[in-house]
């Protein structure tokens, strides 16, 4: 198995690809248009501030490239920034625009709880779905986060397949066609973060 | 279910081993950093501090090193610091495996290194590391490995500490700190009611006891120690146990 890293400078890309490495899995990472065209299976692992992906993905022309392997099918896995990217647009830059290929903008978590939300928090299954297979409202996921896509009123638009709650109820999973997405970091979330990974990865095996 | 309470061993080395001793005097071997942070991942720590307490520039490469391979060790977040002094250095310390950045006196010399390391990390990846100590009728700031007083209240720090860019606050009771009486309660309640981020308490700990105190008393998110697990007084296993017992919410299984 091939799987490729979107590299656009995260502090977490390391921790991804060492957590891959003890489920025995390779990986490369991918800086430039070509190596993500050549993509099999692909991550974006994100954290930090929501401008610096948007703005390496244009900077480095990454964009396009990433865009087409979404749309044409291959595997894609968000982690945390990289669920958000792929909403139209975020609170926390405002003037950016996102991959777009969900509707909807990234909001800042309400005040009334303690920001970031971080730490370890459950989630709530609303569908079931391979890539939650073994895992239970009772596994518990490492958060390190301000913003997240809080829940569209239209369910059936929604791709949501799991939500977690930090003062307001927000997207944990998502999950449409090929593209799945995480808010939380399953590189850092212990057992039932490698069983994440390895339920994304099973299929392309 | 909500966000659960956080165990926090901490790693205090001299770059290269994990050393135990009272003010940087007496330092005794305390273990292989990476041996640890294996041990405690399997045990159930929810996160991992590794501290450079010597913090050479000289030595600075074998704390970096130190950190990769600590990392390599984890399924779980790990900070990492100890004498940052720049955006720099805390790229150099985040680009080695940590999530987290942990600073202190150089911070409180100049507040804006928060909002730089904030900026290129997210709020998130910056720890405010504040060594307290109760001076006439308030807490003191305390920097250069808590021996020297920076003159600044800690309260009205943290707070200025947060709105600068810090994500979560790491407070250290000099008073409690090595004495294994229990968490200063007054110093973490404090700081958790005038911030709106994580609190990490530290300094003090000994029994399971002491822990739910910081919890419930002191409104801490998260609370650390250090010689208690690497000598085994305390398991993270049954501290959990203990802990859920008295309703505290904390990640099982582990």
């Amino acid at each position: 198995m091939n799987v490729t890293l979107l590299d656009y400078g995260a502090g977490n890309v390391p921790s991804v690809q060492r957590a891959l490495h003890r489920q025995g899995i390779h990986s490369e990472r991918a800086t430039t248009p070509a190596q993500i065209s050549a993509a099999k299976i692909l991550i974006l692992p994100g954290v930090g501030h929501y401008a610096a992906l948007i703005r390496a993905l244009d900077d480095q022309s990454l964009r396009q490239p990433l865009l087409e392997k979404i749309n044409e099918g291959t595997p894609f896995l968000g982690i945390c920034l990289g669920l958000q990217a792929l909403f139209a647009t975020s609170e926390e830059a405002p003037q950016l625009t996102g991959l777009q290929i969900f509707p909807g903008q990234v909001e800042k978590l309400p005040q009334t709880a303690k920001l970031p939300h971080m730490g370890w928090n459950t989630l709530q299954l609303s569908s079931e779905s391979p890539l939650l297979d073994g895992i239970s409202h009772q596994d518990y996921f490492y958060f390190a986060h301000s913003y997240a896509v809080t829940l569209p009123t239209d369910r059936s638009e929604s791709p949501t397949i799991a939500t977690s709650h930090h003062g307001k109820k927000f997207i944990a999973v998502l999950e449409h066609k090929n593209i799945c997405a995480v808010q939380f970091h399953p590189e850092k979330s212990g057992t039932p973060g490698a069983r994440l990974l390895a339920n994304f990865l099973r299929p392309h095996s | 279910m909500s966000l659960a309470h956080r165990i926090i061993p901490c790693l205090d080395t001299d770059g290269a081993r994990v050393v135990k001793g009272v003010n940087f005097v007496g330092l005794r071997d305390a273990g292989d950093p990476a041996e640890l942070a294996a041990r405690y991942n399997a045990e159930g720590a929810d996160e991992l501090v590794v501290l450079d307490i010597a913090a050479a520039r000289d030595r600075r490469p074998t704390f970096l090193e130190t950190i990769r391979r600590v990392a390599a060790e984890l399924a779980i977040p790990l900070t990492a610091g100890g004498g940052v002094r720049s955006l720099d250095e805390a790229r150099s310390v985040i680009r080695a495996g940590a999530d987290k950045v942990t600073v202190n006196t150089a911070a409180v010399e100049r507040p804006e290194l928060l909002t730089e390391l904030s900026a290129e990390f997210g709020a998130q990846a910056v720890v405010i590391a504040i060594d307290a100590k109760f001076k006439n009728d308030h807490w003191d700031v305390m920097v250069r490995g808590g021996r020297e007083s920076a003159n600044q209240n800690a309260i009205a720090w943290a707070q200025r500490a947060a709105e600068s860019g810090a994500g979560e606050i790491l407070v250290t009771s000099v008073d409690r700190d090595g004495t294994q009486i229990g968490f200063d309660i007054p110093l973490t309640r404090a700081i958790a009611a005038a911030v709106n981020v994580p609190v990490i308490a530290s300094g003090g700990a000994r029994l399971p006891q002491h822990f739910a105190e910081v919890f419930r008393e002191g409104q801490a998110d998260a609370a650390l120690a250090a010689s208690i697990f690497h000598d085994n007084i305390q398991s993270i296993r049954e501290l959990k146990q203990f802990l859920a017992t008295q309703n505290i919410e904390v990640r099982f299984p582990c």
